[in-house]
């Protein structure tokens, strides 16, 4: 396993992340920002629900034949003078990586947005071999200088208040710009312009890819700020990093994709940059890198094919289940220890990390199901956060506490007379614990209820005993 | 209209706490003209065993509500969320289970209340004698919202009869019960049901209602430690006629 996680945690986590004043007041606004703004784009788009019949269509069938594709993918990428790298795991992705830069004689290297880089950690990596790697998309950015990690896949700094922005510039930038560090609009400014200069000095950049497509050999990122096209088209250099799974067999799929994409994400029409990357420079073009390498990284995923996890890999990492998440809403990403919070983590952390590193997180669900209803390629993720508990309960992970009692429990439940007598006596009890109030502040093993709640005390007599009686059977 | 012969499946939270929620189910769908029989013996759906990943308990308990409920026409069940676990039956036993097919039966046949007495009878309920102060808001629980599609349904009934609801904003957000979920991660928990409890405050509401007894135990146990005096029922405990005396 080598995604690194510290979802082991998660409980300690989420008592700092419901305490962190900051965090609270920025996921009070995602509430009603991200999936407010998913709504009214679906609203105006019809055909939207059949577009994600389409769409998980178009994935299940690349993903039933995924080697085919990858094939396909690699040859048309040779055709047109780039390279494809296969990377079983993190390990040998970021050793490809090392390699091209130090080939380039790089120095440094800048990024943009890729999720699969910091699944593998390539920064600590590079930097670890004497080559800075700098974060050009403005959340990213801000995260690296914060020294964590993102929060979101889309929105990586989501949990960051404007006024931590400003500190964080303060800490690496030195003194204010002219325009200060009370505006959003100037921590925008002050931002670009040191960004820019990163962008002509560097050596390298590493972009991730939303899509892959086999047919034309192309990369494709969705953006919304060109930082990810000063990434690729002004270094000497440009790799795409990117998962096995995001292959699209047609540019025709991968427009299908991309209309989805946008609009789960954050209610646009279409994001400003859809940019579609083909080979290195040709002598006829103006600007682009002079070598194009495309990295595509296993690290767990063909393990999921043919397993009851295979539907994950639809996944086109829109957010939109994080931002409709109520568990997410309470902890924000960094609760989870992974770089795949939300619901989508939930069921892709445990298949890369092991289900005895993220036990937790199928496990912090109600299963409400608001993550399935938006899922743009309808990935049925309760029902895999299940199965995950499925796997937890037969390698006999799940904790004692719970394994017992739900054994003692489905014991008496497979007994009616027994369940009966259980079930009428401590109804009995309760009611009367609760006396004239009506309910119950304390109740034995039932910290994890009373913590937060009363328990209404029940009725006394049972629905069962009660008709009966009534009947006049007893 | 023939008399549709009907099986009250109880769910183990009515059973124990709110055994009125079963008799008020009984004298709506009496009162929409069913026969309703209580199958013996039955305890619980099997839901808890089913999400812990437990599946030999889930398909033991499943092959015994199969048994309860053999030769019922209908199974109607006073929650979203064990009516739903009733449809999974199939997933539970298994395509290769030897009575897979009871099991494709008894889904098709079972049946959430609200959407039972909309969907499938036509009911119109007698107007409320009183629906008490204030106004009234409905809680969608998840189940059946999302897996049942029920949402217009309990709203027909409740407008039928003359109890109109001031809708919240966020009727359609999880109230963070969640069956063992909200005693694993109590803080969790606790934050989303207080995201609930702001939602109907704003609403201005001082009834809530809801079709599931766990989201409704949650909102309770909630409005009483914060000493909220909001009135929290059954959606079938609002609607039925008073008993005959």
């Amino acid at each position: 396993m080598t995604l690194e996680t510290s979802s082991k945690r998660f409980p300690e986590q989420v008592r700092v992340a419901r305490a962190d004043v900051n965090l609270q007041q920025a996921l009070g606004k995602l509430k009603l920002g991200l999936s407010a703004m998913r709504s009214a784009a679906v609203v105006r788009l019809p055909e939207f629900d059949r577009l994600r019949d389409e769409a998980a269509a178009i994935r299940d069938h690349t993903l039933n034949n995924l080697d085919h594709y990858l094939l396909r993918f690699e040859a048309a990428v040779k055709e047109r003078g780039g390279h494809v790298h296969f990377a079983p795991d993190a390990a040998a992705a970021n050793a490809i990586i090392l390699d091209i830069c130090r080939a380039a004689n790089a120095r440094k290297v800048t990024k943009g947005k890729s999720m699969v880089t910091e699944e593998i950690e390539l920064n600590e990596h590079l930097a670890a071999h004497g080559i800075t790697c700098l974060e050009t998309d403005l959340g990213e950015y801000i995260v690296q200088l914060r020294n964590e990690r993102p929060s979101h896949i889309v929105a990586p700094a989501i949990h960051v208040v404007k006024a931590q922005v400003a500190e964080a510039f303060a800490a690496h930038h030195g003194a204010a710009p002219p325009g200060g560090r009370e505006e959003a609009s100037a921590l925008m400014a002050e931002a670009r312009t040191v960004i820019r200069r990163h962008f002509l000095e560097a050596d390298v950049g590493i972009t991730g890819a939303n899509f892959a497509i086999a047919e034309t050999g192309t990369t494709v990122i969705v953006t919304n700020e060109g930082n990810g096209d000063l990434t690729q088209s002004l270094p000497k250099v440009h790799i795409a990093v990117t998962g096995i799974e995001k292959i699209v067999p047609t540019l025709e799929d991968a427009s299908t994709l991309i209309r989805l994409l946008s609009r789960s994400a954050t209610g646009q029409e279409a994001s400003v940059y859809n940019t579609f990357s083909t080979g290195p420079r040709r002598p006829e073009d103006p600007d682009g890198p002079e070598a194009f390498h495309v990295v595509l990284v296993d690290n767990g995923r063909s393990r999921m094919l043919g397993t009851e996890f295979q539907d994950m890999l639809r996944c086109i990492r829109c957010g939109a289940c994080l931002n409709h998440c109520p568990v997410y809403g309470q902890v924000g990403g960094q609760a989870y220890g992974s770089v795949y919070p939300g619901p989508m983590g939930a069921v892709l952390t445990p298949s890369l990390a092991g289900i005895d590193e993220a036990g937790h997180l199928p496990n912090a669900s109600t299963f409400c199901g608001a993550c399935e209803a938006v899922c743009p390629v309808r990935i049925p993720l309760p029902k895999m956060m299940r199965h995950w508990r499925e796997r937890q309960f037969d390698a006999g992970l799940a904790p004692r506490a719970q394994r017992i009692g739900i054994a003692l429990w489905a014991f008496a439940a497979r007994r009616p007379r027994l369940y009966r007598l259980l079930s009428g006596t401590g109804a009995r009890l309760l009611k009367l614990l609760g006396g004239r109030r009506g309910y119950l502040s304390r109740l034995p093993l039932g910290r994890g209820w009373t913590a937060w709640r009363d328990l209404p005390a029940p009725a006394g007599e049972t629905f069962h005993a009660a008709w009966r009686r009534r009947r006049g059977e007893d | 209209m023939t008399r549709r012969r009907v099986g009250l499946f109880v769910t183990c939270l009515v059973d124990f706490f709110r055994p009125e929620v079963a008799f008020a189910s009984i004298r709506l769908l009496e009162a929409a003209g069913c026969e309703v029989v209580v199958p013996e013996p039955q305890t619980c759906c099997g839901q808890p065993a089913w999400n812990s990943g437990d599946r030999a308990s889930a398909r033991a308990l499943a092959l015994d509500v199969l048994d309860a409920f053999a030769g019922i026409d209908a199974v109607v069940v006073p929650s979203g969320s064990c009516a739903g676990m009733l449809r999974q039956f199939p997933a539970v036993l298994g395509a290769e289970h030897p009575r897979h097919g009871e099991a494709v039966t008894l889904a098709a046949r079972a049946f959430e209340l609200t959407s039972f007495l909309v969907d499938e009878l036509g009911f119109e309920p007698p107007p409320v004698a009183a629906t008490g102060d204030g106004a009234v808001t409905y809680h969608d629980a998840c189940s059946g919202l999302r897996e049942l599609g029920v949402r217009e349904q309990p709203r027909a009934l409740l407008a039928a009869a003359g109890v109109a609801v001031t809708e919240m904003d966020t009727a359609s957000v999880c109230c963070g019960f969640g069956g063992t979920f909200c005693v694993k991660y109590p803080d969790i928990s606790g934050g989303m049901v207080d995201d609930k409890l702001a939602s109907i405050e704003r609403s201005g509401a001082t009834t809530v209602l809801a079709g599931d007894l766990g989201c409704l135990l949650n909102l309770e146990g909630r409005l009483l430690r914060v000493g909220r005096p909001v009135r929290v029922l059954h959606v079938a405990e609002m609607l039925a006629p008073p008993e005959a005396s």
